[in-house]
């Protein structure tokens, strides 16, 4: 199997205040959740769940159209629609329009998408001031991150880490208490919201039959965002469509109880063009950028076309075994968890970082929450496919394994497989599954090896299994050892006496 | 920019050609739950005190004003243009300022004002969401910038719930630039998962039912 950063994930396993934060807070949103969608609070939960599912395989599937119809009502509300490629084209449209609006200032609601295509360092780099709002997302800039969640960005930092960052980017007293340190950003981030020339947010959802854009958030930083200045552009994933404002009523129920538990965010923004004839207040610009970035090419694969369903709730990651001790830092990509581990290779290509669609347990607990049914572990296996075809035939190996026994060469070849020898292995594995006597002699051959237990662990291995998987799995945990007695020797045991 | 690339990037990806109507899409899945005006006023109230919200069922005009008055206690307030805050007498009030027509005065004004009073389209009873459109009488500011926000809103506006609304709403397009769902008060929970009200929009929120 081929092998990940490992020096980074061992960090993490090795630090008990990042475990411990990790498993409270996806602890907490799992408990939310499932409290939110329990049958007595949401009877018709599955139901909704089923006809998410049928809606956006529906829009996937004539995307092409529904594209138009986006823009043709967008159009018609005094908004324009913009196509990007690829990240260079997105940011570029932004530099250029902000550069013949003579703006300086950007002001940036969380967006996904828009971490994706790295916007924030690209206009940083041409000169312009981009603050992220939300506060999460505000504290994860000011440190020079990523986000390390979905939605919950700055999950891996403590209120004594907000307190040192605040004080050292911000030159404030150094506060450690929640309330003040919010009071601290509103504060700043007030200043530049009413300063700020150009709002960008991401979207939830596009309305097709509307030409809106669809935003939930609990700060009041995207209607902000989105509101104050007088150009507001969206960017979003092209896959984001939905077909009616009325397929709302299904999707909105789903999106804030999957996330966070909430029946609703404290606000849903439906906004479909720059402020009509009379109103008030809103933008006098409106600007929805679609964002290509490979999803085309992901729509043209049948099989993995449903990758595209997502919503972003981010309950796959919550829920996910992996997630909860390796965090999302480790994740190579902007989208970690599960759907991180689906979306990256395709986006990306899955040489890239080949380890990733095996780091998982393939449990299924992901496709379980999922609010739109994505097949997860489904995916999981098709890209593992596609990883050893990729492989196949290139695998050359490590300079180590020449220099072991010829044992330890075995075990090193047969766990770091490429398409042949796994292929092989499995063969092998067959044939003893196949042959009752052979297993058991092999099982006895490895009780051997392990030692003999009596209810104690196996901590580490002999030197020849001292690498590969089983040698790496021991490093974060115990084995339990074998019994002294196995199941077949207790079965005979038992007929011999007349039990069974 | 290159428009016609990515439609058509799609349309062969997926196996369409131009012009090519689509599939038939599973029809609008809406459920109107019977409930009578009580029980929509009882629920509503119920799940918007849930979020920490205030409810007063006020018998008359009057009354609400003197809700409102009370809320205020003097503060520096601003109104919407909304009819309802003028017939109930809210916009005379002693510290209230209303009738902004011009954005950056609204603006100005909602950004030094404690209390920011509006209509609201509809109510939705399931949720406790107010929902407002944008519009010459309801301008987005007043419900955002002041950290203290009163709705007003008469009783047969609550709906049962998303349903409902978008059922009797199904283009929300058509009538306003901006319509948004204000479901309790602005948190967060960012910073060790610990919820703070009011970061960027108000943490404290008032409904008065007519």
């Amino acid at each position: 199997m081929p092998h990940g950063p490992e020096h980074k994930f061992h960090e993490t396993l090795a630090n008990p205040k990042l475990q411990a934060a990790i498993y409270r807070a996806t602890g907490r949103l799992v408990e939310h959740r499932r409290e939110a969608v329990a049958p007595e609070m949401l009877p018709e939960y599955q139901e909704l769940r089923a006809q998410a599912n049928l809606l956006k395989k529906h829009t996937i599937d004539n995307l092409d159209y529904y594209l138009e119809t986006f823009e043709a009502n967008v159009v018609d509300h005094g908004g324009r629609v913009v196509y990007a490629r690829d990240a260079a084209e997105a940011v570029g449209f932004l530099a250029d329009l902000a550069k013949e609006r003579g703006a300086r200032l950007v002001v940036k609601s969380k967006s996904m998408t828009t971490e994706e295509i790295g916007l924030n360092d690209h206009l940083g780099a041409r000169g312009f001031e981009v603050v992220e709002t939300d506060l999460g997302e505000y504290i994860v800039q000011l440190a020079h991150q990523r986000p390390y969640h979905i939605v919950a960005p700055a999950l891996h930092m403590t209120r004594y880490d907000v307190a040192d960052l605040f004080e050292r980017e911000l030159g404030v007293a150094n506060e450690t208490g929640i309330e003040q340190q919010t009071r601290i950003a509103h504060d700043v981030l007030r200043q530049k919201f009413l300063a700020a020339d150009i709002g960008v947010s991401g979207a939830n959802f596009l309305v097709a039959d509307s030409g809106a854009v669809v935003i939930l958030e609990n700060e009041g930083n995207i209607r902000l965002t989105t509101s104050a200045p007088k150009i507001h552009v969206a960017i979003a994933g092209i896959e984001k469509m939905i077909p009616r404002a009325q397929d709302l009523a299904v999707f909105l129920k789903l999106l804030a109880r999957s996330a966070t538990g909430q029946a609703l965010g404290s606000y849903t923004s439906f906004l479909s063009g720059p402020r009509r004839e009379g109103e008030i207040d809103g933008p006098d610009e409106f600007y929805v950028v679609l964002l290509d970035n490979g999803r085309t090419r992901i729509l043209a694969d049948r099989e993995k076309r449903e990758s595209l369903y997502c919503i972003r709730c981010g309950a796959c990651l919550n829920h996910c075994p992996v997630y909860r001790k390796v965090g999302g830092h480790n994740y190579p990509w902007v989208y970690s968890g599960p759907i991180g581990a689906v979306l990256t290779p395709q986006y990306l290509g899955v040489t890239h970082e080949p380890w990733l669609p095996f780091a998982s347990s393939l449990c299924g607990a992901c496709a379980e929450v999922c609010p739109v049914k994505i097949d997860l572990p489904k995916l999981l296996l098709a890209l593992r496919a596609d990883v050893v075809d990729a492989r196949a035939g290139t695998y050359h190996a490590p300079a180590s394994a020449k220099r072991a026994t010829w044992r330890g060469r075995v075990f090193t070849h047969i766990f770091s497989m490429d398409g042949r020898t796994e292929r092989l292995a499995f063969r092998l594995w067959t044939f003893v599954m196949r042959h009752p006597r052979i297993y058991e002699l092999f099982g006895m051959m490895l009780k051997d090896v392990l030692g003999d237990g009596s209810g104690g662990c196996i901590r580490s291995l002999p030197c020849f299994a001292a690498r590969g998987p089983l040698a790496a799995w021991l490093s974060e945990r115990d084995l339990a050892a074998p019994p002294s007695k196995n199941f077949r020797q207790l079965w005979r045991e038992r007929r011999k006496a007349g039990v069974a | 920019m290159p428009l016609e690339n990515i439609v058509e990037q799609a349309r062969q990806a997926l196996g369409r050609r131009a012009g090519q109507s689509p599939e038939v899409p599973p029809p609008p899945r809406i459920r109107l739950p019977e409930m009578d005006a009580a029980a929509r006023l009882r629920r509503f109230f119920e799940a918007f005190e849930k979020l920490s919200g205030k409810t007063h069922l006020a018998a008359t005009r009057e009354d609400a004003c003197a809700y409102i008055e009370q809320v205020i206690a003097g503060r520096r307030a601003v109104a919407s243009n909304a009819p309802l805050l003028r017939e109930c007498g809210v916009t005379a009030l002693a510290s209230v300022r209303s009738g902004f027509t011009e954005r950056e005065a609204l603006r100005t004004e909602c950004a030094g004002a404690e209390i920011g009073i509006t209509g609201a389209d509809y109510a939705l009873a399931d949720t406790g969401s107010l929902v407002l459109f944008s519009s010459a009488e309801e301008a987005r500011m007043v419900s955002l910038l002041p950290p203290l926000h009163i709705a007003v809103i008469r009783r047969e506006r609550i709906l049962t719930g998303l349903d409902e609304l978008f059922d009797t709403v199904p283009l929300p397009s058509d009538r306003s630039s901006s319509m948004v769902f204000i479901t309790g008060p602005s948190r967060t929970a960012d910073i060790e998962q610990i919820l703070v009200r009011g970061v960027h929009g108000p943490g404290e929120i008032h409904v008065v039912v007519l």
